[in-house]
């Protein structure tokens, strides 16, 4: 990924830092760069948004674990049915901490440029790091929650703990590069038109129902699982529900497909994100 | 050494594009001193932005052979909920150099005191600058941009920033826009006018302004 962004956005210029140097930065050199802006603009984000009051940082994490909790409650007190006697607990764990997953990414993206085009003046930040940077802070807030609420439920004995790390890690990451790409997509379209940031979250509660965060593909007519299954992000939860809640139910996935609709996704999310940087203009 | 080579910029515009930048070719030696010169709109601050290389190009090139700094006293890049010392650490960070070693300088030179420790949207505007002038003394540049900045503070902090930037630094390249000739007569030893897009080197000062108040009345 790195070697693409460094190919795509040094064509023009050189990307060097003090001290100058005549030649262009090696691949080495340039990803060092964008390690050290990413992880700088992390820090600034962190404390411009959670600040150092009363938690802190930790709002990071507790703010989706507060969501993923409420419903899991409201669930339960409403005697909610999760298919194929899947408990509601465990059916609403794996299913809301998926769509904080792919649902707050691209989220934080849309208009993620206005605020910091000021940084761009300093020329070792790219329009690449700023979304770089809340993509990997919106991934690492919904990551915690999951892994602090399945500790909590597993001790309490509310959910058994999963059974195949393996499955659950492959398909939470195949679904957070999805994430990741559309909101490289998203957030740089954005810039390009405003309606993106009208339309984003009603298109993202439309998406929620079909996401396969609130149903499981088998109990379907076999019709509507191929339909399902078209929807790159319900193979990725299937995967992931199958590691968590086990082979006691069938799952349906399409991992293949997965994988080539996330390359494509990123593919034209990197392209808007080039082609935006080159049409920027500062006041 | 700085190279612009055919450097052209388009903005868009209502139903169209305009060209601020016209094919520019200029070359910055180090230790060198030019004052651009034009009227409002002539592009000043685009080719300042176009050198930090904030903006892009639209064709051309720029070779940076030396380190060129973002626009001297920028506040721009605040983020207002951050304190002072929050906004110091930002750039250490991307300039990779160390923070704690700053502090008294920047503590001392903006004469902020414990207000370094507030969040910059409290600062007034005079504020505001001062840290914005440490902060862009903190991070040493062999060419230094400036649009339109010295002109901040009371007469003894401006005293303090003619040390700093053309006494202490007066070895390194600079490159300025100021619309107080007296300014730029001070302190550059070449000039460029911008005039419809197009730019015109001067080897004296004298003879930049001369062409500059010639043309000045034309569009």
């Amino acid at each position: 990924m790195f070697h693409v962004h460094h190919a795509l956005f040094s064509s023009l210029e050189t990307r060097t830092l003090n001290p100058p140097s005549n030649s262009r930065c090696s691949f080495w050199e340039s990803l060092m760069i964008q390690k050290r802006v990413v992880s700088a603009l992390l820090m600034r984000e962190i404390l411009t948004r959670y600040g150092r009051h009363n938690i802190g940082f930790l709002w990071l994490f507790a703010e989706p674990m507060m969501f993923t909790l409420g419903v899991t409650i409201l669930w339960n007190l409403m005697k909610h049915h999760s298919p194929d006697n899947i408990s509601v607990t465990a059916f609403v764990l794996t299913g809301y901490s998926t769509v904080l997953l792919w649902r707050n990414m691209p989220a934080r993206c849309v208009g993620a440029m206005q605020p910091n085009f000021s940084l761009l003046y300093h020329r070792q930040v790219i329009p690449f790091d700023v979304f770089v940077s809340r993509i990997v802070l919106e991934g690492a807030g919904a990551t915690i929650s999951l892994v602090i609420l399945s500790i909590g439920f597993c001790g309490f004995g509310l959910v058994d703990p999963p059974e195949d790390y393996l499955k659950v890690i492959a398909g939470w990451l195949l679904l957070a590069w999805f994430a990741a790409s559309l909101s490289f997509f998203i957030g740089a379209f954005s810039e390009r038109s405003e309606l993106i940031d009208k339309f984003w979250h009603p298109i993202t509660y439309l998406i929620l129902p079909l996401s396969g965060s609130m149903f499981m593909v088998d109990p379907l007519p076999p019709a509507a699982q191929e339909m399902a299954l078209l929807m790159p992000t319900v193979s990725c939860i299937e995967l992931f529900r199958e590691g968590y809640l086990g082979m006691g139910h069938r799952w349906h996935y399409d991992i293949p497909y997965v994988v080539v609709f996330n390359l494509v996704l990123m593919f034209f999310g990197l392209a808007e994100v080039r082609n935006m940087s080159r049409n920027l203009s500062l006041d | 050494m700085i190279e612009l080579n055919n450097m052209t910029k388009r903005y868009p515009v209502h139903g169209g594009e305009r060209t601020i930048l016209d094919r520019i070719n200029l070359k910055i030696q180090r230790g060198q001193k030019i004052g651009i010169l034009g009227r409002n709109g002539a592009g000043k601050s685009t080719l300042v932005r176009l050198i930090s290389g904030a903006d892009r190009l639209f064709s051309g090139s720029i070779h940076r052979g030396m380190s060129v700094s973002w626009p001297l006293a920028f506040a721009g890049s605040f983020q207002g909920s951050l304190t002072g010392l929050d906004n110091l650490r930002f750039i250490c960070r991307i300039y990779n150099t160390s923070f704690d070693d700053k502090v008294d300088f920047v503590k001392d030179f903006s004469e902020l005191g414990r207000y370094l420790h507030e969040p910059v949207k409290t600062y007034s505007s005079g504020m505001c600058a001062r840290l914005a002038f440490a902060l862009s003394m903190v991070i040493e540049f062999d060419c230094y941009l400036m649009d339109e900045v010295i002109a901040v503070g009371d007469d003894r902090f401006r005293q303090r920033c003619q040390v700093e930037l053309f006494e202490k630094r007066r070895d390194r390249a600079m490159i300025m826009v100021s619309h107080d000739p007296g300014f730029i007569k001070a302190h550059c030893d070449s000039a460029v006018v911008l005039l419809r897009g197009r730019l015109h080197p001067f080897d004296t000062i004298e003879e930049g302004f001369q062409f500059y108040q010639a043309h000045s009345s034309e569009q």
